[in-house]
């Protein structure tokens, strides 16, 4: 029987069994950021225990920093430099590498891990965030973790756990043009539960996995945990090795049998497995408070639970498209790429949003994202359709006290979470891709970012 | 925190919704500072006021109402816990009172963030939950019963993280006394992989 890519990830990181059956993984790399990280560093001083590879732990400020131009360690958020400074003071004692405010490798951790070469395929790397699973995008075992396993990661370089099932999601034939790896995502969600991965480490397979470019396999594995799954992976190809080679802390060249023996063999069997159809799959948008409330952005609001009709205001029968929106963002660890910058700023480019958009913004995943967008003119394609353009970081994603969309807006976001009051107490959130977010800007509602693309004008 | 309170005897507080977050667990705006403590106040602040600044309950919130005032005990529907990795939800939820969670499944990290702070997370059928739901239940860890006039049923725990529970075990210390085994497997791994150790590379 052969293996997957998993296993042969789990058998070379077995150090030891517990005795209470589980197994000791060791953790290759940890990556830290101010609002859980500092919890970890914090509580790891007070009981006087140490980082035992502080080489291989890294942290960065993203989630609570400022995002406005000319920033500093002030946020909008109360007492939220409290988060900065003391992870800033405890990471030098620890002698950890910190990406700090305004260093020009910071960014949103799953954006600048695969930018700086930090994650590598057959690696093990965790993270005290959920979204940690994006980085399986490169053939890594990435997954987020608690606080409490962060202290344990990086006291023991292990960490304990209970062998997961595996799952295969195969993604069979080619993508329409305009669709998206958030649109396959948010499919696999819809058609299967936000608990449908649960127990499971999912491998992404298929020719439309293939075809995706590196940021668009980021996107797809950034939502495994939306769908319940421990993480996400992608078997590395010569695009992930192309990608990596040669970056700050990635090796220069991935010549060499291990490396291209990190695959799943045919004949491996997985505990479960789905197939799609990718050329079926058409844009899609949420209509309520949980990622497995999305429907094809042409459809219509199915019933669904009392509470998500209540909260986001669409009752059963309603059309997605056409509903107003009052605010637009584009950002987050799942849609903030320079990919995704280049695919809404074409949309955008020679139009202006509509006048009842009350709020639009552009937050870079990345400073280097940042940067290449500016070099090729984006910021201003955006700033002339009427967006903001941002520093990076995880900024109104999620609220955390400081910013805040107008009170009751409706948002289209290229974010991840639709969750009740995530973008802000009594916010109602749709998430999309971000050419959708672009379209629906533009329209002033919900809009089918197909309508909006432009005939590509040949070189 | 101590190990987990043998037996536990509370009402179990009925939230039955699926996909319950941690975001609304513990919003970020109620997480004020780096510690684990100060956090019981805003447990399900979107929810448990009608306005989180003023801090006016909702009477329809069940964790407002007296009959569940002193509850340790929280019933959930399916995903409890999903979203955000903060492990704020657990502490928030511990300094509260709330010791065990009985919902139709669990999100992954949450399962693991409850372990490590030695609240108990119980899986059981949907049917078996509205049927314990606002009832004084008691759980026996060590037989994995959940018990209450309506009836017992068994529940599934690993051995591990029973045990972590029971005796109020600290992971980090349970690891350490296989120090050498994780000496010896660095020790090969080094030359097996050297581009994971900088010093290695450079």
């Amino acid at each position: 029987m052969g293996r997957t890519l998993f296993d042969r990830i789990w058998e070379t990181h077995a150090v030891a069994d517990t005795p209470g059956g589980a197994t000791l993984i060791a953790i290759d790399r940890v990556f830290l950021h101010e609002r859980t990280g500092a919890a970890a560093l914090g509580r790891m001083a007070e009981l006087g225990r140490v980082v035992r590879d502080p080489s291989r732990v890294f942290a960065v400020m993203d989630h609570i920093v400022d995002t406005r131009p000319g920033r500093g360690d002030g946020t909008l958020l109360e007492g939220g430099e409290g988060f900065i400074t003391e992870t800033r003071a405890a990471c030098k004692a620890a002698g950890i590498t910190l990406f700090d405010v305004n260093d020009p490798g910071q960014g949103i951790v799953h954006v600048i891990s695969p930018e700086h070469g930090i994650v590598l395929p057959g690696l093990t790397l965790v993270a005290p965030d959920s979204h940690t699973c994006t980085q399986g995008a490169f053939g890594a075992l990435a997954w987020g973790i608690g606080s409490s396993e962060a202290e344990h990661a990086m006291v023991t370089g292990t960490l304990r756990l209970d062998r997961p099932r595996t799952m295969r999601v195969q993604f069979d034939s080619a993508l329409a043009p305009g669709v998206t790896a958030k649109d396959m995502v948010l499919s696999l969600i819809a058609k299967h539960g936000a608990g449908g991965g649960a127990g499971h480490v999912v491998e992404f397979a298929g020719e439309a996995v293939r075809a995706l470019d590196m940021e668009g396999r980021m996107t797809l594995c950034n939502m495994a945990t939306e769908f319940g799954a421990m993480t996400g992976l992608i078997v590395p190809d010569a695009k992930t090795f192309a990608y990596l080679a040669g970056r700050r802390y990635a090796p220069e060249s991935f010549d060499g049998s291990y490396w291209h023996a990190l695959t799943s063999d045919e004949d491996a069997a997985f505990d479960r497995e789905i197939v799609i159809d990718a050329s079926a799959i058409a844009p899609m948008v949420s209509w309520g408070t949980s990622p497995e409330q999305a429907i094809p952005v042409s459809g219509t609001v199915p019933q669904g639970p009392e509470r998500a009709h209540e909260y986001i205001g669409l009752e059963p029968g309603a059309a997605l498209a056409g509903t107003p929106v009052d605010a637009a963002f584009i950002g987050s660890c799942t849609n903030s790429r320079i990919s995704d910058l280049r695919r809404a700023a074409a949309i955008l480019e020679g139009r202006r949003i509509a006048p009842s958009i009350r709020k639009a913004l552009v937050v870079p995943g990345s400073l280097a994202a940042k940067r290449q967008a500016e070099a090729e003119g984006l910021d201003a394609v955006f700033e002339a359709a009427g967006f903001e353009w941002r520093m990076s970081g995880c900024s109104l994603c999620f609220f955390a006290g400081g910013e805040a969309f107008p009170k009751g807006s409706r948002v289209i976001s290229s974010t991840n979470r639709n969750f009740e009051g995530r973008q802000g107490p009594g916010i109602r959130t749709h998430i999309a891709s971000p050419e959708t977010v672009a379209a629906s800007a533009l329209a002033g509602a919900i809009a089918d970012p197909r309508e909006y693309v432009r005939e590509e004008v040949p070189a | 925190m101590s190990a987990f309170p043998e037996p536990l005897t509370s009402i179990a507080v009925p939230i039955l919704r699926d996909n319950i977050d941690t975001d609304t667990i513990i919003p970020s705006r109620e997480m004020r500072s780096t510690g684990r403590t100060g956090l019981a106040d805003g447990l399900f602040a979107p929810w448990r006021y009608t306005d989180a600044v003023t801090r006016t309950p909702d009477p329809d919130f069940a964790l407002n109402r007296p009959e569940y005032r002193d509850a340790r005990i929280l019933a959930a529907g399916a995903n409890f816990g999903c979203g955000s990795s903060r492990e704020h939800a657990v502490w928030a939820l511990a300094e509260y009172g709330i010791r065990a969670i009985v919902a139709e499944s669990f999100a992954p990290i949450f399962r693991g963030n409850c372990i490590r702070n030695f609240v108990l997370p119980i899986a059981l059928e949907r049917t078996a939950i509205e049927a314990l739901a606002g009832r004084e239940i008691s759980i026996d860890l060590e037989a994995q019963e959940v018990r209450s006039d309506a009836g017992d049923h068994r529940f599934e725990i690993d051995p591990e993280a029973k045990q972590m529970l029971a005796e109020g075990l600290d992971a980090i210390d349970l690891t350490l006394t296989q120090a050498s085994a994780i000496e010896n497997w660095t020790a090969h791994d080094r030359s097996a992989r050297p581009w994971v150790y900088w010093e290695a590379t450079a």
